[in-house]
């Protein structure tokens, strides 16, 4: 069987890596981290055909990064929502949406929103919110969103929460469309804030520009390492061991007194709020934040990614992310085709190999169960 | 909040609301059967319908019928697409089934890897309008909208100050009902429609008795796909436009009716369309045709925070099982 002798020998190099000594662990992941770093830069051929501004008309390789590590860090909060708790969220782009507009509204002197402020109470001209105070308020607004969504439809059969959160995901991107008091309406927001950091003295352009896109890939790829850490921790506690005792028999979980409502809620939150924070950073380095921007193909995109990575394996999830972002950023002519090519990647993955291409060793074996519970009543008949 | 207009065109609008209900109705019906039998939302179901539209646009083109054109040329055209639509709709949904749900059935797979698949089916067809048939023949396929020709001329029938119907209303709300009442009589009294019933009341024990489990399947398939080419027709009668992404919304607002009247109810179909339908043109005239789309993400909402059965409650098997 092809697809068991792939799942062995994935799980070959993950054995090692985890019976491997701690110096050799800490020497990869150095290692790894170095290239990772490294990477804006690579300019030495072979290695440099990975670039995707080598002919005229690529896209800047510092901006591809960028984008690949915030959808990374998509990847990584839909994990929670989708491989850990179980809960298919189509609207993983109202979230990504709440954290770029949460910066836009209130960090752009342009927004409504701190226009009315400052006019409220008499603030002077162009005050806005600084960057730093904007982080905790879009995660902020996130957790409750996402608290707010969740608490009446976590009680829904999965597949019709899939549809609920779709919904969720369009009226996101319709009232930011048609709210003109609140979001500027399809004009978007301008002058979206960028992190502090060191005023370059001699051109005066502040630290993160758009020009020295290098630093914007360093800033994601810290928060991503931040995030992963994080999450990686939480899979590993109570929370994370109640999402797989939910995940897989929720009646089973209620009855050892795991309650199923209170967990489901916190993936969604924490979903929720790693999806801002890829919205915030993905606004920021735009410095323009409009509706457009977050169409409901973007949803079914990370859905995509986590899928095909491998749901409930994070490295799985950011292979994902890697793949569908990089490739037909590589390979321009592609870029039309990307939907259509996401379409049959999904099918053929859900058919032939639907615990994606790296698996969770753990999930791999439910569907495997399902699927020989399936062929013993079958033999029954 | 504009209660003036609403008050003003109360008749007009309640006709308007009625005709998309009837369609909306048509294509919650694909949804109903296959979620009644297979417990499965068949997200991939408003691609069906999409390409029931284009299917129009091609009958029409082929015997070169245009507006403006002979009525018996007319006639052919339409003929033509009464019988093309449904086909190529059903052969769209039959081929999903066997391509993709078949072999997860099989496996017996979680309903979520269900879904996932059903999503990829919908872009894969979605894409093959917007991006390979235009690879490969240009327009009219695309991503542009493309405007179909009305073959019949939009004429009032009634028009007095409270209310206004015109023709191509009567033609869409007329053949829905007829479409509904015919497919409600196939599945209570025909043979075939016991299988069905069969197998969405206890798929184990309609097998004892010799029911074919994959013929009902495939055969809800094809009637759900059927019913959603003649939408599709009916949509392009009233409304002559068509566009590759065209599903999406409609196969929202259908799954927001069939939910609404009770998923896998096929006489809930009918009445959760309609509603919608005149719920939907109600608020985008109380508020601005802006938030039309929302309405109906709103209604499923409430409905399965606060009803999730439905108006007239689940079940294709327990109704007059």
């Amino acid at each position: 069987m092809p697809e068991m002798s792939a799942l062995w020998k994935s799980a070959n190099v993950r054995d090692r890596w985890e019976t491997s000594p701690t110096w050799v662990r800490m020497l990869g992941s150095g290692i790894l981290l170095a290239i990772a770093i490294y990477l804006p830069f690579i300019n030495v051929l072979p290695f440099a055909y990975i670039r995707t501004d080598l002919s005229t008309g690529g896209s800047d390789w510092s901006g591809v990064l960028t984008t690949i590590v915030i959808y990374m860090i998509v990847a990584t909060g839909l994990n929670v929502v989708i491989g850990m708790a179980g809960l298919l969220d189509l609207g993983y782009v109202g979230f990504y949406a709440i954290g770029a507009y949460s910066l836009a509204l209130f960090g752009s002197p342009d927004s409504p929103v701190t226009k009315w402020f400052s006019e409220k109470f008499g603030l002077s001209e162009g005050w806005s919110v600084p960057f730093v105070a904007c982080v905790p308020i879009a995660i902020a607004i996130a957790l409750m969103a996402g608290v707010v969504l969740g608490a009446p439809t976590l009680r829904l059969r999965g597949d019709y929460l899939a549809i609920v959160t779709m919904g969720f995901g369009e009226i996101i991107r319709i009232i930011s469309r048609n709210a003109n008091g609140l979001t500027n309406g399809p004009n978007g927001v301008t002058n979206v804030p960028t992190p502090p950091g060191p005023v370059d003295p001699d051109t005066g352009q502040p630290f993160f520009n758009p020009i020295d896109g290098y630093r914007w890939y360093w800033l994601c790829l810290a928060i991503l390492i931040l995030l992963v850490w994080l999450v990686r921790r939480l899979e590993y506690s109570r929370v994370g061991r109640s999402w797989l005792a939910i995940r897989e028999d929720e009646d089973a979980a209620a009855v050892m007194g795991v309650s199923g409502f209170k967990f489901k809620l916190w993936a969604f939150a924490i979903g929720a709020a790693v999806g801002a924070i890829a919205g915030l950073l993905f606004g920021s380095k735009q410095q323009f934040v409009e509706p457009t921007g977050f169409a409901l193909n973007l949803s079914f995109l990370f859905v995509a990614m986590v899928v095909i990575g491998g749901s409930g394996n994070m490295f799985g999830a950011l292979f994902g992310a890697f793949l569908i972002t990089y490739l037909p950023e590589r390979f321009r002519g592609l870029s039309d085709w990307r939907p259509f090519c996401f379409g049959v990647a999904l099918v053929l993955v859900m058919i032939l190999r639907p615990q994606g291409l790296i698996p969770n060793r753990r999930r791999a074996r439910e569907l495997e169960d399902r699927r020989l519970e399936a062929e013993e009543v079958a033999t029954d008949d | 909040m504009n209660f003036h207009e609403l008050f003003a065109h109360f008749g007009d609008l309640t006709v308007d609301g009625l005709t998309k209900g009837s369609i909306y109705a048509l294509v919650a019906l694909g949804y109903t059967l296959v979620y009644g039998v297979l417990k499965l939302i068949n997200f991939a179901h408003s691609e069906v319908f999409m390409v029931g539209t284009w299917t129009v646009l091609g009958a029409y083109s082929l015997v070169g019928a245009d507006e403006g054109s002979g009525v018996g040329l007319v006639i052919l055209a339409t003929l033509l697409a009464v019988v093309l639509a449904p086909l190529a709709s059903a052969a769209t949904a039959l081929t999903v089934e066997r391509v993709a749900y078949r072999p997860l059935r099989k496996k017996n797979a979680p309903p979520l890897i269900f879904l996932i698949t059903a999503i990829g089916c919908s872009l894969v067809l979605t894409e093959t309008f917007g991006q390979a048939l235009h690879a490969i023949f240009g327009p009219p396929f695309g991503r542009a909208a493309v405007s179909i020709p009305s073959l019949i001329p939009e004429k009032e029938l009634i028009s007095s100050t409270w209310i206004t119907v015109s023709n191509t209303q009567v033609i869409v709300i007329v053949s829905a009902i007829v479409m509904m009442v015919g497919l409600d009589t196939f599945v209570n009294r025909s043979r075939l429609g016991r299988g069905v019933r069969a197998v969405a009341q206890d798929p184990d024990t309609a097998a004892l008795m010799g029911v074919n489990q994959d013929r009902v399947i495939m055969l809800i398939f094809v009637l759900g796909g059927a019913m959603a080419g003649i939408a599709a027709l009916l949509y392009t009668i009233r409304y002559d436009i068509t566009k590759f992404d065209i599903g999406f919304l409609i196969g929202v607002k259908a799954f927001t009716a069939a939910v609404l009247g009770g998923i896998g109810n096929l006489r809930g179909a009918l009445v959760g369309g309609l509603v919608l339908g005149v719920v939907e043109v109600y608020s985008s005239t109380l508020f601005s045709s802006n938030w039309e789309d929302v309405t109906a993400f709103v209604v499923l909402i409430l409905v399965l925070m606060f009803r999730p059965t439905g108006i007239l409650g689940e079940s294709l098997a327990k109704a007059r099982a």
